[in-house]
């Protein structure tokens, strides 16, 4: 029998129903997994007891045949979302103490179909970077890293969520994705998860970081995986006014069709750029190739702003942070350094508490809000938002899909990215999607020549993620992914 | 266009952040560059192009203006670093 931390969530409810093993042999095997993997850094906080406490409970539904859909899966948990009366830290200094008394919406559901929580995992501070370098706790280590030789970084900022499944320390973890913080890790990491569209997954109780690009997402071994995870995951909230209000399909069902007759892939031109690594862009062709095999029509598309993605991500998005982060001001929860004046209070406070991108970022922000640049700045980037939605509609109108690389590069090595800019770049395949509030995921779908993963990104019709589940699922079975765990 | 040690000291002052004035020029320098590769958005004409805020099409619904919600400040001000008698604590703004 494989190894416990080595199955999928699909073969562990199949082992548990069978009675192969129980929910408290599966728990320990994560927990013994995660101890083990302590070097990596993944977890901010680890609660071990409540996992096993809930696997009991888990265990009795299976017994009495009442099972749920995540009954018995132990799962990571982003530490973005809150948790109640469990430390909720953003990975930043000034929430390093806040224990929220509400639950997200979408934990709840997760706790609610049966899931277990092994812990909260480490992220960029308040979801910022691509690195995970900018905790408030050190980074993540790649869990690649080892067989390498080398200290490389697990991509951010899910950065905890994706090492944490493949170093086979949990079998699952929920992320979040404003402008590939999902896609980008899961690439470094050699693991699978999808961002769906903006709208589909409540944002209530998440720390907001970029209110109209915010989305959860799960982040699994498998395509599969994912799909079940996102049925427990999605659905309206009438906490959160930007929930869509739609009917929740089953994502399951597209992740078995292996036929892909009538089914047109565009590969959009304008995402050959400079300095893409030779082998990205072999896989990408294999990729292609691959799809072509089960039937797919290959189709180039033309998205013309795609370069003016990134600059407009980093006028908005900076600029909704701003506005967010305005709230930690030292006086209701997080840190506070006292002052005499309460201005002073906000500003030291601010100054102590967030790290520095997280006031870089503000900087921006405030900067491109500021009387006199407003319209220079943020209503140009709006307006140039609305043309990079409109070349995905015209896409659309000829393709089921988009297919592209997940990142321009494997995983890099820690402290190696070491101006802006250059580190913003991680995310110029992932940004257009989130901008114009796309479904996409990212599979892993190959090895580098130095032996590290590579993901091919797949992107679909505003709230068309079974299209997007299909083609991942067909590109997972014909890739053979060798996963590190 | 070009952000000196002004700008940035007035933007901190704006975002209450407290910035020490050995990093200004640092910073002054990142940001600069940043908006310098922002101003690369003027190349776009974007003449007749509404502003866009909303991407999901949905409409934001309306509910019932009544209290859902409430009756646990107990629980609210245990993050507080500071509290008293049921309210947070700032220093004394009013002479």
């Amino acid at each position: 029998m494989t190894e416990i931390t080595k199955k999928t969530i699909l073969e562990i409810k199949e082992g548990l129903k069978k009675r192969d093993f129980s929910t408290l042999e599966v728990t320990n095997s994560f927990i013994s997994a995660s101890e083990k993997n302590k070097n990596l850094n993944i977890y901010n906080t680890f609660t071990p007891e409540k996992a096993l406490e809930s696997s009991k409970i888990s265990q009795k539904r299976i017994d009495r045949g009442e099972e749920r859909l995540l009954d018995g899966i132990p799962i990571a948990i982003k530490d973005l979302f809150c948790t109640k009366d469990i430390l909720t830290t953003a990975s930043s200094k000034i929430l390093s103490n806040f224990i929220p008394s509400y639950e997200s919406t979408v934990t709840q559901k997760l706790w609610d179909a049966g899931a277990l929580m092994l812990g909260k995992v480490s992220c960029d501070e308040f979801a910022m970077g691509s690195s995970n370098e900018t905790s408030c706790f050190g980074n993540v280590i790649n869990p690649w890293s080892e067989r390498n030789g080398k200290n490389l970084s697990p991509g951010g900022s899910s950065g905890g969520s994706s090492s944490v499944v493949s170093s086979g320390s949990a079998l699952a973890a929920t992320g979040t994705d404003t402008g590939g913080s999902i896609r980008q890790p899961v690439a470094f990491c050699g693991v699978t998860g999808i961002k769906p569209s903006y709208g589909r997954c409540s944002r209530w109780g998440i720390v907001a970081f970029a209110s109209s690009l915010d989305q959860a997402g799960p982040i699994t071994k498998t395509v599969s995986d994912s799909a079940l995870m996102l049925n427990v995951m999605s659905g309206f909230d009438d906490k959160d006014s930007t929930s869509a209000d739609l009917d929740v399909p089953d994502f399951t069902q597209t992740c078995n069709d292996f036929k892909l007759d009538k089914v047109k892939i565009g590969i959009p031109k304008e995402y050959q750029i400079d300095g893409m690594s030779p082998e990205i862009i072999k896989l990408w062709q294999q990729g292609s190739e691959w799809l072509k095999d089960r039937g797919a029509e290959i189709v180039e598309v033309s998205l013309p702003h795609t370069k003016y993605a990134l600059p407009t991500y980093y006028v908005i998005a900076p600029a909704e942070a701003s506005s967010n982060l305005a709230r930690y001001d030292g006086v209701r929860y997080g840190l506070r350094n006292s002052q005499d004046n309460l201005d002073e209070l906000y500003a030291y406070s601010r100054g102590e508490g967030f790290g520095y991108e997280v006031q870089r970022r503000i900087l921006i922000g405030t900067y491109v809000l500021s009387a006199g640049y407003y319209d220079a700045y943020y209503r140009k980037a709006q307006r140039v938002r609305n043309l990079i939605i409109q070349d995905f509609q015209k896409a659309f109108d000829k393709v089921d899909v988009l297919l592209t690389p997940t990142t321009p590069t494997a995983a890099f090595e820690l402290g190696s990215q070491l101006d802006p800019i250059s580190m913003y770049m991680n995310d110029v395949f992932t940004v257009p999607a989130s901008l114009a509030g796309l479904p996409a995921m990212s599979v892993p779908s190959g090895l580098s020549k130095d032996g590290l993963p590579l993901g091919l990104q797949i992107i679909g019709n505003q709230f068309d993620e079974n299209s997007v589940l299909k083609i991942a699922a067909n590109l997972e079975d014909q890739a053979r992914f060798p996963f590190l765990n | 266009m070009p952000i000196d040690k002004d700008i940035v000291a007035k933007v901190s002052n704006l975002a209450r952040i407290k910035i020490n004035n050995d990093q200004l020029s640092t910073i002054s320098n990142e940001l600069e560059s940043v908006i310098e590769w922002i101003d690369t958005l003027n190349e776009v004409n974007t003449d007749g192009v509404d502003p866009i805020a909303n991407v999901s099409g949905q409409k934001l619904p309306l509910r019932e203006d009544k209290v859902t919600d409430g009756g646990y400040s107990e629980k609210i001000l245990n993050n507080a670093p500071e509290k008293e008698s049921g309210f947070f604590v700032v220093p004394k703004v009013v002479e």
